[in-house]
């Protein structure tokens, strides 16, 4: 422990409690308490805490207000679909259940202001109130003047009362255009190696001495920290992976002593469990079940979502997919070179201007209009379509498949606009099923 | 209709009862589109039956079919509502992060078979898992707040409507108007299973766990908004230790989708398993398996017909529901059209009782068949006068010529399962992979007369003796199947080769060994002069061609002579049977007119040629043009396809007053030829605006007074 949380206000003990409770964490809790400042006291109006996923903001605070006992509200913006919902959750935890019914249906902010108004009195508290909002970063997307009027909500409803805004996105990013109050800015860095060595060490597993389990944690830290800092992450990989650690142990071939051995037989399953179960490809229950089986038997590895790439699509879709590919990828200009029996010789460096010269995959999927999608389709397909209405349902059954991406168009009747959505390799896949060349017909590859 | 009121004013009129039964009633509809009068009613009941009999066996067989993925969805749902916590231990339980339990159902593109499959996996979920199930569709969900409107309405409503059948409905835990939130769903669900769980209530059972999970099934993934079905597990996954929530999701497409829809921070907090439904082709064979590869059904389609719905399955839809509605199509059409159909029933009982009560008129019609004048010009010159006078004579003629289908076609599929199983694993699959391609081959005319089959059957002179033997025991084990007289004979005939090959093993040794040293390689060994070389290996090869065949070798030919046989003696096309149209359904342009419907080549023909749906004779002209007595628009459409991308409309108000003056009959001379008057005029603008309404047309600002054409082609 390298500084204990000390403020004048409140009961050393109960302060030393609350600190054991977050390690890493005690001096950012130390700040937010000189902040928050004695109970009685009138606080900051508001106070804006960030950092990146994890990294305990909303454990601190919640923990401080939980244990310290200060009255509070918490709520999280992802939750409310509406502001009204906001304001039931806020009234609701400060002031008891009766006094969010007095809130109008779709209530706006002058509503929650003229109720709280009316109940703070009712309910006189000697402690400075909490309103603590998370995921803060959705508040952009609701009401322009909510955040403002967030941020010094002290001021209008006449109160003691202090907004905590918790979010993963820095403060520049939320100020409106026309400016707002300043709420006090304090960062949560992320924890270092050291400090998530120290908080994961902590969950021992009662039948396992804390140094091995401290020495797992290493190993797991060793593989997974380039690539995820997340606490919670890390904690669901620990539980994962432990038992696998531990079985060597179990069967008596190596002492606990023996870290080398045991790192040799985790290593590779933790590298494993990076490229599977940490990208959810396959679910954690699977990887259970699979650490379970490779005792008995090496083979079948489990196929990861991912490793279902194929669709199966009806025969013109298909070629309605390669149309709009290539109507996508290749400059509207080069169609008379690829679709024309005689097109004439066309020099690719003279042909095109300037900026059609960088490769098309690179700069990602054109816009088509449906003619030019048709025509194509007419032309790549062997035998002679009917232009029936099942064709045009299938360009828009392949809009909600999402391999098709229909584009925001003043003429949607007469001239849509589509953009196609699938990747190379997947268009490949296709068209090697009805044995079309599409690299032959891509302008890049020419 | 009238009142006796002299007054004015809003009167309502109810319809009488005994009308709104008239409109309903379907057999009248039947037999007003009949043609064949007297039978209609019979008709309509006979396929009324059969259409009930298919339907109740596709749904048997889509039951069937989905079993498999669906038991493995319950045995998911019930493992994870009895809890992964509870298997593991409490350290794992504490540091592991709670997961969303999520099952990714993928069922391929054919959406439109989706809904069946959705149905009965909620109606399995509430008989036996829970009864908290709620279905979404992304299109009533556009926003979150729908979303959580449509998860509340379907689960607290559907307990609702269930405590109101439990006659104490007066608590609705739900008030309308309240904030829809999974807070609120969470309270909801607490007291329903505090309720639930006091001693003494029908509800609590042994088998439904204390805490039944809440299933939420999202029928089309792909569909969904990403922002709001985030936004939707992110608020899940804050409910996750109070609500045992399990997410189903429909996938179309592939499972990678859910990596491409959510991020990593939220797909993190599910756990996701995959169920990989049937594929859909594989579903088709199935279903053609046993509706048309089977002799049950006395209704048949074509090749044409069949090819019609193949290929729209195959091309367009890969859909089974539309196919098995094509085939009702063509089922209604048969019966509707056809009036012999009376003929086409499930019993043999049913055949002879028609078949005695055909009426003279219904016998005329039989013998105005193509199939049954042929049959006749084959019999005796007396034969053939009895069967045109006497009509008794006849009947019992159709009776046994129907008999005769009957039997063929008992013959018919049997042989054809036999000719799929021995040439479908053949290097190149010169007979089609799927029995269907064999089976549209075969209708179509001899199939022992194409190259295919004949390629085929060098290539089965080839095989070797383990994969032959296998094969004709795949053969043997069809045939055992079947029951009609002739294919017990050929079972006995097959059974006869099979023992003879099996005896061949044991007496082959001897016979092997000393045939074939002889002495050509000898000779070579001679030291000889390039003639004589030419000469010996000329020997060789006369020696080798009429090398005595092996054992196994004349047997085989012999065991294929007898597969061509067979061949040709039952799987010759139902057209040349007698009186196959009453079973065959043939119009296969009509079905296709209906099921692949062109909208645009229809308009495109009322534009260019009136004549097709107006039958005017006045619009008839010679050389296949618009005649200038045609309709405004005819003549509007067929100028502006003269035009250039761009039209002026001025020249083309100018064209058209000229050719509708040529129309009137005035005089190109006179002054007022190719005038344009107010009414020309605005005939002319009400046709422009038409067109644009049917989209040929739109206005652009590119240039005044021009108008932009959206199609292409022209003169």
């Amino acid at each position: 422990m390298t500084a204990s949380l000390q403020h004048p206000g409140y009961d050393p003990e109960r302060l030393l409690c609350v600190a054991e409770k977050m390690p890493c964490r005690v001096a950012q809790a130390g700040t937010l308490l000189s902040l928050m400042g004695e109970p009685a006291q009138y606080s900051y109006p508001s106070i804006f805490l960030y950092g990146h996923r994890s990294t305990g903001k909303s454990h601190v605070i919640n923990t401080l207000l939980m244990d310290l006992e200060l009255p509070h509200a918490t709520v999280s913006c992802v939750e409310c679909v509406s502001v009204g919902l906001m304001f039931e959750r806020v009234l609701l935890a400060l002031f008891g259940p009766d006094t969010s019914t007095l809130l109008p249906r779709s209530p706006s902010l002058s509503d929650f202001v003229r109720i709280y108004r009316q109940q703070a009195p009712l309910s006189p508290a000697n402690q400075t109130r909490y309103i603590v909002i998370e995921k803060a970063e959705l508040l952009r997307d609701m009401d322009s003047n909510l955040l403002p009027v967030l941020v010094r909500l002290q001021e209008l409803v006449d109160d003691n009362v202090t907004v905590i805004l918790l979010s993963e996105i820095v403060w520049d990013r939320f100020r409106p255009n026309t400016g707002c109050f300043e709420p006090l800015i304090l960062y949560f860095p992320d924890y270092s190696k050291g400090d998530l060595q120290q908080i994961l060490s902590q969950d021992i597993h009662p039948s396992y001495s804390p140094e091995l389990y401290s020495a797992f944690i290493n190993i797991l830290l060793g593989v997974f920290y380039s690539v995820c800092r997340d606490l919670r992450e890390l904690r669901h990989l620990a539980a994962l992976n432990f038992s696998k650690f531990c079985e060597p142990l179990k069967e008596g071939k190596v002492k606990e002593s023996d870290t080398h051995k045991l790192w040799r037989n985790i290593e590779p399953h933790l590298k494993k469990a990076m490229q599977t179960v940490y990208l959810r490809d396959v679910s954690s229950v699977q990887w259970e079940q699979q650490l379970q089986q490779t005792e008995e038997k090496e083979c079948a590895a489990l196929k990861g979502l991912s490793a279902h790439a194929h669709v199966e699509l009806p025969y013109y879709s298909k070629f309605l997919l390669i149309a709009a590919y290539l109507a996508s990828y290749n400059p509207a200009r080069t169609d008379r070179r690829f679709f024309l029996k005689h097109h004439g010789k066309i020099k690719k460096t003279n042909f095109l201007k300037k900026h059609e010269k960088t490769s098309n995959h690179l700069l990602g999927p054109k816009p088509f209009p449906l003619d030019r999608l048709l025509a194509i389709f007419y032309s790549v397909v062997d035998s002679r379509v009917a232009p029936s209405a099942s064709v045009f349902s299938q360009i828009s059954s392949l809009v909600t498949l999402q391999l098709l991406t229909q584009l925001g168009h003043d003429d949607q009747l007469d001239a849509p606009k589509y953009k196609c959505a699938v990747a190379l390799d997947f268009i490949r896949a296709i068209s090697r099923t009805v044995n079309f060349d599409i690299v032959k017909y891509l302008y890049d590859f020419l | 209709m009238s009142t006796s009121s002299v007054s004015k004013g809003c009167f309502v009129f109810k319809p009488s009862a005994k009308k709104r039964r008239k409109t309903s009633d379907i057999v009248d509809y039947f037999s007003h589109g009949c043609d064949g009068g007297e039978d209609s009613s019979l008709r309509y009941t006979l396929c009324k039956k059969l259409w009930e009999t298919i339907k109740e066996e596709t749904e048997s067989l889509q039951d069937e079919l989905n079993r498999q993925i669906l038991e493995g969805l319950l045995h998911f749902i019930k493992r994870c509502c009895s809890g992964p916590r509870h298997t593991a231990g409490p350290w794992e339980a504490r540091m592991r992060a709670s997961e969303i339990p999520t099952a990714a159902l993928v069922l391929g593109v054919n959406v439109p078979d989706h809904d069946m499959t959705f149905q009965s996996l909620c109606e399995l979920l509430q008989q036996s898992v829970t009864p908290h199930v709620a279905c979404l569709q992304a299109k009533e969900c556009g926003a979150l707040k729908s979303l959580m409107r449509k998860v509340l309405e379907r689960l607290v409503g559907s307990a609702a409507e269930e405590e109101e059948d439990e006659e104490e409905g007066d608590t609705h835990p739900h008030p309308k108007g309240a904030h829809c939130t999974l807070a609120t769903l969470c309270e909801w669900y607490e007291t329903k299973s505090k309720k639930s769980s006091t001693p003494g209530k029908k509800r609590s059972s042994e088998e439904e766990p204390a805490r039944p999970p809440i299933v939420i099934i999202f029928k089309d993934l792909e569909a969904f908004n990403p922002r709001v079905l985030q936004d939707f597990i992110l608020i899940c996954s804050r409910y996750v230790e109070q609500l045992p929530l399990i997410l189903v999701f429909g996938i179309a497409t592939s499972p990678s989708t859910i990596q491409q829809v959510l991020p990593h921070s939220v797909s993190s907090l599910l756990c996701i398993e995959l169920f990989q439904s049937l594929s859909c082709t594989q579903h088709l064979s199935t279903v053609m398996d046993k509706l048309i590869l089977t002799h049950h059904f006395p209704f048949k389609p074509n090749a044409k017909v069949l090819q019609v719905l193949v290929s729209i399955f195959l091309y367009h839809d890969f859909s089974v529901r539309n196919f098995i509605k094509g085939l009702k199509l063509a089922l209604l059409e048969h019966y509707l059209n056809q009036p012999l159909s009376v003929l086409c029933c499930e019993k043999k009982e049913e055949v002879e009782l028609n078949t005695t009560q055909l009426s003279h008129r219904g016998l005329e019609s039989v013998r105005q068949l193509a199939s049954f004048r042929r049959y006749v010009e084959q019999q005796q010159p007396q034969e053939q006068v009895a069967l045109l006078t006497s009509d008794q004579h006849m009947k019992e003629t159709c009776k046994k010529l129907l008999k005769d289908l009957y039997k063929y076609h008992k013959n018919y599929y049997p042989v054809l399962r036999c000719l799929h199983a021995l040439t479908r694993s053949l290097p190149r699959v010169p007979l089609g992979k799927q029995i269907r391609e064999l089976h549209i081959t075969c209708l179509e005319g001899n199939v022992w007369e194409r190259e295919e089959y004949r390629s085929a059957m060098q290539l089965l002179r080839m095989l070797a003796k383990e994969e032959l033997l296998r094969e004709l025991r795949g053969c043997q084990e069809i045939l055992k199947l079947c029951r009609s007289t002739k294919m017990r004979v050929s079972l006995e005939r097959l059974q006869e080769l099979l023992d003879q090959f099996e005896r061949l093993d044991e007496a082959k040794p001897e016979t092997a060994a000393n045939e074939d040293m002889t002495s050509p390689a000898k000779s070579m060994e001679k030291k000889t002069d390039l003639f004589q070389l030419q000469k010996t290996l000329l020997e060789m090869k006369e020696t080798r061609r009429t090398k005595k065949l092996s054992g196994f070798e004349i047997l085989r030919n012999e065991a294929l002579d007898f597969i061509d046989a067979l061949v040709r003696s039952h799987l010759v096309p139902p057209e040349t049977q007698p009186l196959h149209e009453v079973c065959y359904y043939s119009s296969s342009a009509l079905l296709r007119r209906h099921l692949n419907a062109t909208p645009r080549t229809s308009i495109q023909t009322a534009l260019s040629s009136p004549y097709h749906y107006l039958q005017n004779d006045a619009l008839l002209t010679e050389d296949g043009g618009v005649s200038n007595a045609a309709p405004d628009l005819c003549i509007v459409h067929k100028l502006h396809l003269e035009c250039g991308r761009l039209i002026n409309l001025y020249d083309w108000l100018e064209a058209y007053a000229t050719v509708v003056s040529a129309a009137e009959g005035k005089d190109p001379e006179s002054e007022e030829y190719g005038k344009v008057d107010e009414l020309k005029h605005a005939r002319f603008i009400q046709a422009v605006s038409e067109l644009q309404f049917l989209g040929f047309i739109k206005s652009t600002k590119q240039k005044t007074d021009h108008v932009a054409r959206l199609t292409w082609g022209g003169c």
